[in-house]
């Protein structure tokens, strides 16, 4: 699709204004210890981010946690109180938007309604003087790319919302740029169109090699896109991770909870042994978490983070009706029999049929609701328990994760 | 027991109607009429509108009137789109009021304190000064259209621009200049309908030598109203009428208030 290989510089006016070297220690964008506030509201708290060249980036947070704040600083709509950012090592903080190296997809497009879309795509080669015959290959070169090559004289109102998409994004990568902002590119797109173009957008990104930073606060469109999430709260980053390691590993009862469904059971430390930690759970008993590579001091408070889907659900052992399990939460039994498993008895308190996967709400003997979901794999109609079904929960020592209060 | 209600509206609506444009009809109907005197229709004529040719200070008021509107709404469409664009970019509560306040302001008062004003300053009277009063009053009207219009664009459209390579002049001229202009044609041609109707504040600031179009028709209307008094009103109102349904067209959110 688009070359960008071989751009030494980008000629603006006749003066060169970004030469890059090529050569880059690792980071393309540093964020530095940037902060911004509006009156009393703290919008960025000191943050500090390394993007690396060729990364699909992802800022992900609940609105209002500094996330757009932060890309717009980047694209220089705004500036900092505090700070610094830094492409290829050189500040970017004094230079205005027009000469930045980069690009923004907004969220509504931002299409210029007055012009045709062949006029919109050749905007920012026009604004950076390429000849009339160049502006003319290039623009029919960056509809192919996006496979409308017959909407260059068209108005931006007679497109739909996904062509609207892909001319924003021809608009935004036909000058090459360093590096793309997307402000939650697909936030107005239906949800099937959606995942089209979430697929669209990891192929182009693979494609032509360009650094992505996306703004979302979209939790499964987050861990579907990028290479790496960086996931704000109130103006700072919380954690910064890979998709699969922040799903697994979430460093905070915060990032548990915002990425995907999530169980919080709580207790304290009571022992540890290499990377295995013993956590008694209030009123439940003692559980197994191997695979903690921290050190946890005894006593802490603490909760066991269980993804539904990490939790078995089966049919309970005991005579309905005659468990007294349920009443017996100092029941040492998932210590005394150790196989790496934790069981506990509960009874199905409701339950949420969704075709393909059934989600039981088991109430444990704590009273605490435990979210479990089970695949309808079987054949026929899959209906396996019912609401007030006493069940077996279990989990393996690794299915779960520790995080501090 | 509905459509008696939708009579009693339809009857009272008429009713307004009646009393807003009856006395429109008459004039326009008697500028038609082949007598001297606005009592009794006796004929169809054109002769009224042949005569208007051939009087000489009425031409000349025409004249003036369509060099002081063009020169004022020129002016104050250029001046009101800067006051439209500020008013919208700093949100200053005390701009915005000096802006828009000459639109409030009693038209008599304005009159008088431009003509306090020109005497100062030792002006003559004339077309300049009818000018400079007509821009002053004309330029809110522009401001509020500009203003309109600014509102309803999408900020991210001028960011998009910057974003795009554009220097803030560049984005003025290729981007917030093209998507206001429906918005200052509006203005511009409320101003031109505003200054060549205006009476009172032109009476105050005219000299000798300067009449306008609205002077000339009440300085014949004080011996009588003729039917050549008749044909130029139908005619000026003709021109209004075209030239605010453009300006509506062009800018429908001015004209809602807004």
């Amino acid at each position: 699709m688009f070359v960008v290989s071989g751009l030494l510089f980008v000629l603006r006016a006749g003066k060169m204004v970004w030469v890059f070297t090529g050569m880059e220690n690792g980071a393309l964008l540093e964020i530095v210890d940037v902060s911004r506030h509006f009156d009393a509201f703290v919008a960025l708290d000191k943050v500090s981010l390394h993007i690396k060249a060729g990364e699909f980036f992802t800022l992900l947070g609940p609105s209002g946690c500094g996330k757009t704040t932060l890309l717009r600083l980047i694209a220089g709509f705004d500036q900092p109180d505090g700070g610094d950012i830094l492409l290829n090592g050189k500040s970017i903080i004094a230079v205005p938007p027009e000469d930045r190296p980069l690009h923004t997809i907004f969220q509504n497009y931002a299409l210029f309604p007055h012009m045709t879309v062949a006029e919109n795509i050749a905007f920012p080669l026009r604004m950076a003087r390429v000849s009339k015959q160049d502006i003319r290959t290039r623009v029919a070169e960056a509809l192919e790319d996006v496979r409308l090559p017959d909407k260059g004289s068209q108005y931006p109102d007679a497109l739909s919302g996904g062509q609207k998409q892909r001319i924003a994004i021809a608009r935004a990568l036909v000058n090459r740029p360093r590096l793309l902002l997307l402000d939650e590119p697909l936030s107005a797109l239906d949800a099937k169109l959606r995942e089209q173009m979430q697929i669209e957008l990891i192929d182009l990104q693979k494609d032509i090699g360009i650094t992505f930073i996306y703004v979302t606060h979209d939790q499964g469109e987050a861990l579907a896109l990028s290479h790496r999430i960086a996931v704000m709260d109130h103006g700072r980053i919380v954690q910064v991770d890979e998709p699969t390691r922040l799903y697994g590993y979430p460093g905070s009862r915060f990032v548990a909870d915002f990425i995907g469904k999530c169980n919080l059971l709580d207790g304290k430390v009571s022992e540890q042994q290499g990377g295995r930690v013993t956590v008694e759970l209030d009123g439940l008993g003692s559980v197994y978490v191997c695979g903690m590579e921290s050190q946890f001091a005894v006593g802490s408070r603490c909760a066991l983070t269980l993804r539904p889907e990490k939790i078995r659900i089966s049919r309970s052992s005991a005579i309905p009706g005659a468990s007294d399990n349920l009443s017996a939460p100092s029941d040492p039994s998932p210590l005394s029999s150790f196989d790496g498993e934790s069981h506990f008895p509960g009874y199905v308190h409701d339950m949420l049929y969704l075709g393909d996967v059934t989600v039981y709400n088991v109430t444990l003997a704590n009273g605490v609701l435990l979210e479990t979901l089970l695949a309808n794999s079987a054949s026929g109609r899959a209906n396996f328990f019912e609401i007030g079904d006493q069940v077996d929960v279990a989990w393996s020592c690794d299915a779960g994760h520790l995080v501090l209060d | 027991m509905m459509a008696r209600k939708n009579l009693l509206l339809a009857v009272s609506a008429a009713l307004v109607y009646l009393f807003l444009y009856l006395p429109l009809v008459i004039v326009v109907v008697f500028s038609f009429n082949d007598s001297k005197l606005n009592a009794e229709w006796v004929g169809f004529t054109w002769k009224w509108y042949g005569k208007l040719l051939y009087n000489q200070e009425m031409l000349t008021a025409a004249m003036n009137s369509l060099i002081i509107a063009s020169v004022s709404a020129g002016i104050a469409t250029i001046l009101g789109t800067l006051a439209g664009i500020a008013m919208h970019q700093y949100r200053l509560r005390l701009l915005q009021m000096l802006v828009l306040a000459p639109i409030a302001m009693p038209e008599i008062l304005m009159g008088v304190s431009l003509l306090v004003l020109f005497i100062m300053v030792n002006m003559t009277l004339g077309l300049i000064s009818i000018m400079l009063a007509h821009i002053t009053f004309c330029i809110g009207f522009v401001a509020l259209a500009v203003q309109a219009r600014i509102s309803s664009l999408d900020p991210a459209l001028i960011e998009a621009a910057r974003d795009l390579g554009a220097t803030p002049w560049q984005c003025f001229r290729e981007i917030t200049l093209p998507l206001l202009m429906p918005g200052i044609l509006a203005g511009a041609l409320m101003a031109f309908t505003l200054s060549i109707d205006d009476f009172v504040i032109t009476f105050f600031t005219a000299g000798v030598g300067s009449s306008t179009l609205p002077l000339q028709i009440y300085s014949m209307v004080k011996i009588a109203v003729t039917p050549e008094v008749n044909a130029v009103s139908t005619l000026l109102m003709l021109v209004t009428l075209v030239v605010i349904t453009v300006a509506s067209r062009l800018s429908p959110a001015i004209f809602r208030g807004e």
